[in-house]
């Protein structure tokens, strides 16, 4: 790939030495631009070794690894609830009813459109007033309203997956299958689902990606999950920056194994249908 | 009573309108440079980009804007909290924007630049008359999902105390003891801002698909 130029053809001699010098001069910034950061941070006394000794302890890892559990534990939960309300929604905006119909629409139209940390705050303040009107004595804890939040939204935008997913299969499918007698419930159940599911798979697990980005919202109710671990870390530690620093890579190297998987089963299913399932607008709901 | 929602949260609706706004230009000026940086024929600069967009895409938001807010003033960078937001933002959407326009240059089928090429046309012709404007149309949707998304993504300034639609929809569920009142005015100041960014895409797309 490096020796072709826009149009896929290989580079003449001219063209692979511009190449070349390019190259040692992008080279030559990347190095410059990273020493400067590096210079920044020892000028500012940011890599002293009291900054991220305390984080780097084995109490300061064991302190941000037990935050990761918590993210782990609400972002399993949220899936899981997005993934079942998802479908049902999915199944609804299918559904030869009318009403059925409209309700799914509205709902995914409207969660959609709203941002994941309202929807948080609205499951945490919003349902505890709620109950207190009531005259409930139950309260939502920040992780339920966590979860509830999270699947709000993220059942909107699997819905949209699942019915991308059914509505790319071929309609033949559901034709062989009314034709030997199934009925509606069963050709969803039996033969639609099961096909779209493989075709979905790479865009249900990125959406897990976001949904466990998103847990990060949570630190506003104060639930004690990685990202406010490492605000917190970094206050006793007078070190922000190097905490939120620690906290970022975790999140990174998680959030890059899970894409990872995706893009190799996107491969796989590209190769086994020759085209990858096109969900309008999934790329930025995945933001 | 949800009149007076709607006039409290007003001046969160500026916020929020402004950073989007502000933050759009901003990811488009990243996405680009990022996306020719991605197409380009010097690998230095592929993988630069690269690893910006695959270190980005997988941070999440709410990380991103803290670490810029509160950690980056112990480097001696100085800006209002406003401004990280918008930064944190263009930095975070960037990557998202790269991807979406490399996706557009990538459908364009790789016959039309032969075709153009086999009837004469120069680099710069086949580019400008024949790859871009095609690129551009199926560039459209998914940028303006981008668009939209960021729209939505503004939110996390809230987490570093600006105050914008939910920030102060927040404050007014405390205050107001009236949730659900409160949760449909701030539904509905977003929705002024996405759904005709919605309904516009909507429309463009159904514009490329009638072309094609």
């Amino acid at each position: 790939m490096s020796t072709v130029n826009a149009f896929g053809d290989p580079l003449g001699p001219r063209g692979r030495r511009r190449v070349l010098i390019a190259s040692a001069i992008a080279v030559v910034l990347v190095v410059l631009v990273l020493a400067l950061a590096v210079q920044r941070f020892s000028d500012r006394g940011q890599l002293d070794a009291d900054k991220w000794a305390g984080l780097l302890s084995a109490e300061g890892r064991s302190f941000l690894l037990g935050g990761l559990v918590s993210t782990i534990k609400v972002a399993v939960l949220a899936i899981v609830v997005s993934m079942v309300a998802g479908t049902v929604i999915a199944l609804g905006r299918l559904s030869p009813v009318r009403p059925v119909r409209w309700l799914a629409t509205t709902y995914v139209q409207l969660f959609r459109a709203l941002p994941s940390l309202l929807l948080i705050i609205f499951s945490f303040y919003g349902v505890n007033q709620v109950l207190i009107d009531n005259g409930s004595a139950a309260r939502v804890s920040p992780a339920t309203a966590i979860v509830l939040g999270l699947s709000l939204y993220n059942s909107a935008v699997v819905a949209e997956i699942v019915r991308a997913g059914v509505v790319s299969l071929p309609r033949g499918q559901t034709e062989a299958a009314q034709a030997i007698g199934l009925s509606r419930g069963q050709t969803s159940r039996l033969v639609l689902l099961p096909q779209a599911v493989l075709r979905m798979l790479p865009a249900l697990v990125s959406q897990t990606v976001t949904i466990l980005k998103d847990t990060a919202y949570g630190s506003v109710l104060s639930y004690d999950e990685l990202l406010r671990r490492g605000i917190l870390a970094g206050e006793s530690e007078r070190a922000p920056l190097q905490g939120l620093l620690v906290v970022a890579v975790i999140y990174i190297v998680v959030c890059f194994a899970i894409s990872t998987v995706a893009r190799l089963l996107e491969r796989r299913v590209t190769r086994r249908f020759g085209g990858r399932v096109q969900v309008t607008g999934t790329e930025a709901l995945t933001t | 009573m949800f009149l007076d929602y709607l006039n409290t949260l007003s001046e969160g609706f500026l916020t929020t309108l402004s950073l989007t706004g502000l933050s759009a230009v901003g990811a488009l000026v990243i996405g680009t440079l990022l996306a020719a940086m991605r197409v380009s024929p010097v690998p230095p600069l592929r993988w630069a980009a690269t690893t910006y967009v695959e270190t980005v895409r997988n941070t999440p938001l709410p990380v991103i804007a803290p670490l810029f807010a509160l950690g980056l003033p112990s480097l001696g960078f100085d800006l209002s909290f406003y401004q990280w937001g918008a930064v944190a933002l263009s930095v975070y959407t960037g990557a998202f924007v790269c991807e979406a326009l490399r996706s557009g240059i990538n459908a364009v089928a790789v016959g039309q630049g032969e075709a153009a090429r086999a009837l004469g046309l120069r680099f710069t012709q086949t580019m400008t008359l024949v790859v871009l404007p095609q690129a551009f149309r199926s560039v459209v949707p998914p940028l303006g999902n981008v668009l939209i998304a960021l729209t939505k993504n503004t939110s996390v300034v809230a987490t570093i105390s600006v105050a914008d639609i939910t920030l102060l929809s927040n404050g007014l569920i405390t205050s107001s003891a009236d949730p659900i009142g409160v949760i449909g005015a701030s539904a509905v100041a977003y929705l002024v801002i996405t759904l005709p960014l919605g309904l516009l895409v909507d429309r463009l797309e159904g514009r490329v698909l009638v072309t094609r």
